[in-house]
């Protein structure tokens, strides 16, 4: 259970200096309890108070870093409206040791190739898991090596041989890998290996209760880089797992299961599995391994991904600048709209559709859509006047009209007047985009 | 180790919604389809009842659509046969009900009569047994002339009709009660507006059991982050009891996920991104299952190979966690 205020303030040093940052030391217990602070903040606690209040000042669900920049965990809600979610689900192509050297080599160039451009963001992978499914302590080592050797991708290793995964991991032990798996038969000997190297250890129990026995003596042991998996492979199970690891992590400060949790897929077909490691991705998995690694199957997967990740609070946003969509020249209409990403990523997809080099004007509207921004006074005549001085259209162009969004048909007369620009009031929606240019620029 | 299981204590449920009749209830349907009634998040059967899967509607459209030619090809032998269409829909791929789209009633398009599209209505209620969901043209006047005609026609079904809009429900509402049919409330990715125009379509008497919610989503990639977070408010403002709130939820996916860019581009164009058949596939299914993680019921679906994948999803979470 987690501490109360008064729990902790027992365990402070009660001089109230205040170097911590709140005036007291019951203030700064406070702030602990609620999460608000850190302990490290405070330069007088004891060791031994440290160790005590590790519980309560520790994050619900630890931030697991592994690779080439895979972090995993540090989620704080349940739901992105409350909040948001921090750390997008690791996504990680699992390679069999089974394979041969050439088969392993293919498949590596075809991970290593999933990185995404779409609406201005990159969208990519972040590991390739190389599982002993052979058996094979040799094998395992020689496809590890040349899974390494071959993508600075971040690394998974997974095998339940002890032996086998402390071979295999000394020679890349530097790139920081993902290890396992520890269960319930091995786990000693896995947490030696994993210490030793100062790597994450992955932890599958059979189920919730086996899983939660088998952390509690793992972290005797005194490790506690770990990742979890529940065991379960059904769809249904693992979303009651998940579920079930992020409530107990966040509502009721469940210290064995405060770490990330880690899903695997298990449909053949690439398309059932992309769908179950969505069901994965919306619902808690920090991390998912699967087989799948066509770029037509990657790419909904990572959007999905990207889309639930976004923070509800801060709306991605373009750069508010005069953008060029294909080979413009002195006779390329100008449009104008809004530097949200969504609303300016749809007009331009539409404007790309009308096959006429075009520009967009995009106004800084904090990231709101048209009618949003409108309504809020962040899209006045004044300022798209302004911005169309600042990026001198007028040089650009040979021509002197340009095309609003027909939500602000409103300001058309006042732009007019600022600009002197014939102020064109286009369709409400982009989808009008493509009709709307077929009849008045003849394409 | 026994870990205890932490079980959310919910006050209440999702409102159930029947569409369609049978001959006893009225109708002609062979069975009825139940969506809503759950007592929980989605299918977290540990700590409630899920009562009804979610059902898959597939679009059937008066006129031949402007879709990619990948996406009509299953249909292009009964595209101009809206009735055929259906069948093939439910014999072939296994759609739940029909969502019939009456866009040939457009001013500006085909200009079907009022009595055109509900002889439409009568054609595809004679093909197939299963209930009928059924939207105009989106031209509010023609509509509104367009869903009184069709209610009519199909007096007792319990269709399910849309739209009704904050600023256009009452003649749409007027006739689900005279005529027995059930109503679609759609409102812009609005909470507020959502309940408000419960209450106004309540008020006029249409009892709430007899009222889906469309919350007009956004297809993956394209702000269903938007839609993802509205609809899991809406789920948990009916588990507490917001009675305004408590009606299952209908997804126009197929239209959002298709008109992605990403459902569109053949692999030539933007080879970045992949096969276009399977990625088309995946967009639609991906909306679909994403949205079912927050609480859709009711999904308006287009490919025969995206409803596939996503019942299969839904056979698989059907399937008791407790």
């Amino acid at each position: 259970m987690a501490l109360t205020g008064l729990d902790i303030y027992k365990q402070l040093p009660k001089k109230n200096c205040g170097e911590c940052g709140p005036p007291t030391c019951l203030a700064f217990a406070m702030a602990l309890a609620s999460g608000k602070a850190a302990l490290d903040s405070c330069p007088y606690v004891s060791a031994e108070a440290k160790e005590n209040l590790d519980a309560a000042s520790a994050p619900p669900i630890k931030l697991i870093k592994f690779g080439a920049g895979a972090a995993l965990g540090d989620e704080t809600v349940m739901f992105r409206h409350e909040k948001t979610f921090f750390h997008e689900t690791t996504i990680v192509v699992r390679v069999s040791d089974k394979l041969s050297q050439a088969e392993i080599a293919a498949k590596v160039a075809e991970i290593n190739d999933l990185t995404f451009e779409r609406v201005g963001l990159q969208y990519t992978v972040q590991g390739i898991a190389i599982d002993n499914e052979s058996g094979d302590a040799a094998k395992f080592a020689t496809a590890v090596q040349e899974v390494a050797a071959n993508s600075q991708l971040s690394l998974v290793l997974l095998t339940e041989d002890a032996a086998a995964l402390k071979s295999a991991l000394a020679p890349i032990a530097d790139r920081k890998p993902l290890v396992g798996v520890a269960t319930a038969a091995n786990y000693e000997a896995m947490v030696e290996v994993a210490k030793g190297a100062g790597v994450p250890l992955l932890v599958r129990g059979e189920n919730l209760d086996s899983l939660a026995e088998l952390v509690e003596k793992i972290t005797a042991l005194g490790y506690k880089d770990l990742v979890l998996d529940s065991g379960s492979r059904t769809t249904s199970r693992v979303l009651a797992d998940l579920t079930q690891l992020r409530r107990q992590a966040i509502k009721k400060k469940f210290r064995l299961f405060g770490y990330p949790a880690a899903a695997f897929t298990q449909e053949e077909n690439p398309l059932d599995e992309i769908i179950q490691a969505g069901v994965y991705v919306a619902k808690y998995a920090s991390m998912v391994v699967l087989n799948a690694s066509k770029k037509e199957h990657i790419l909904p997967l990572l959007t999905i991904r990207q889309n639930l990740y976004t923070d509800p609070q801060k709306p991605i946003q373009v750069e508010p600048k005069l953008h060029a969509v294909g080979e413009v020249s002195a006779d390329s209409p100008v449009y104008v709209t809004t530097n949200f990403s969504l609303t300016y990523y749809t007009v331009q997809g539409e404007v790309e559709a009308t096959r006429i080099p075009s520009y967009i004007l995009a106004v800084d509207t904090d990231g709101t859509s048209v009618l949003t921004a409108y309504a809020a006074g962040k899209f006045e005549p004044e300022k798209v006047a302004e911005l169309m001085q600042k990026f001198e259209v007028a040089d650009k162009v040979n021509h002197k009209n340009v095309v609003i969004p027909g939500y602000v048909a409103v300001i058309s007369g006042k732009l007019q007047e600022l600009s002197g620009w014939k102020v064109v009031v286009g369709p409400r929606e982009a989808s009008g985009i493509v009709s709307f240019a077929k009849s008045n620029f003849g394409a | 180790m026994a870990v205890a299981i932490v079980k959310e204590k919910w006050q209440s449920r999702v409102g159930q919604v029947v569409i369609g009749a049978t001959p006893e209830q009225g109708g002609t349907r062979t069975h009825t389809i139940t969506i809503g009634g759950d007592s929980t998040l989605p299918f977290l059967h540990f700590e409630g009842e899920v009562v009804n899967r979610p059902a898959v509607a597939m679009e059937v459209n008066d006129v031949e659509p402007d879709w990619h030619p990948l996406l009509k090809e299953p249909f292009m032998d009964v595209i101009n046969d809206p009735a055929a269409w259906a069948k093939k829909c439910v014999e072939e791929f296994g759609a739940d009900l029909i969502y019939l789209k009456l866009t040939g009633a457009h001013p500006e398009g085909a200009n079907r009569t009022p009595e055109q599209c509900a002889q439409t209505v009568k054609d595809v209620l004679a093909a197939v047994g299963v209930p009928l969901v059924i939207v105009g043209c989106e031209d509010d006047d023609k509509d509104n002339e367009v869903m009184a005609a069709v209610a009519e026609a199909a007096a007792g079904e319990n269709l399910l009709l849309g739209l009704a809009q904050q600023d256009n429900y009452k003649s749409i509402v007027a006739a689900c009660m005279v005529h027995k049919h059930s109503i679609i409330a759609r409102s812009p990715l609005d909470i507020n507006i959502c309940k408000q125009l419960n209450i106004l379509i309540n008020e006029m008497g249409l009892p709430l059991d007899k009222i889906v919610i469309d919350p007009m989503i956004g297809g993956l990639g394209f702000g269903i982050e938007y839609a993802y977070s509205i609809m899991e408010r809406a789920r948990l403002g009916s588990l507490v009891n917001d009675k305004m709130l408590a009606m299952p939820m209908v997804c126009t996916v197929g239209y959002e996920a298709n008109r992605a860019k990403e459902a569109n581009v053949d692999v030539d164009e933007f080879p970045g991104w992949g096969e276009l058949k399977d990625r088309a596939i995946l967009w639609e299914a991906m909306t679909a299952t994403t949205l079912l993680q927050t609480g859709a019921s009711l999904l308006l679906m287009r490919n025969p190979e995206a409803v596939r994948l996503v019942k299969k999803n839904i056979d698989e979470l059907m399937v008791s966690n407790a």
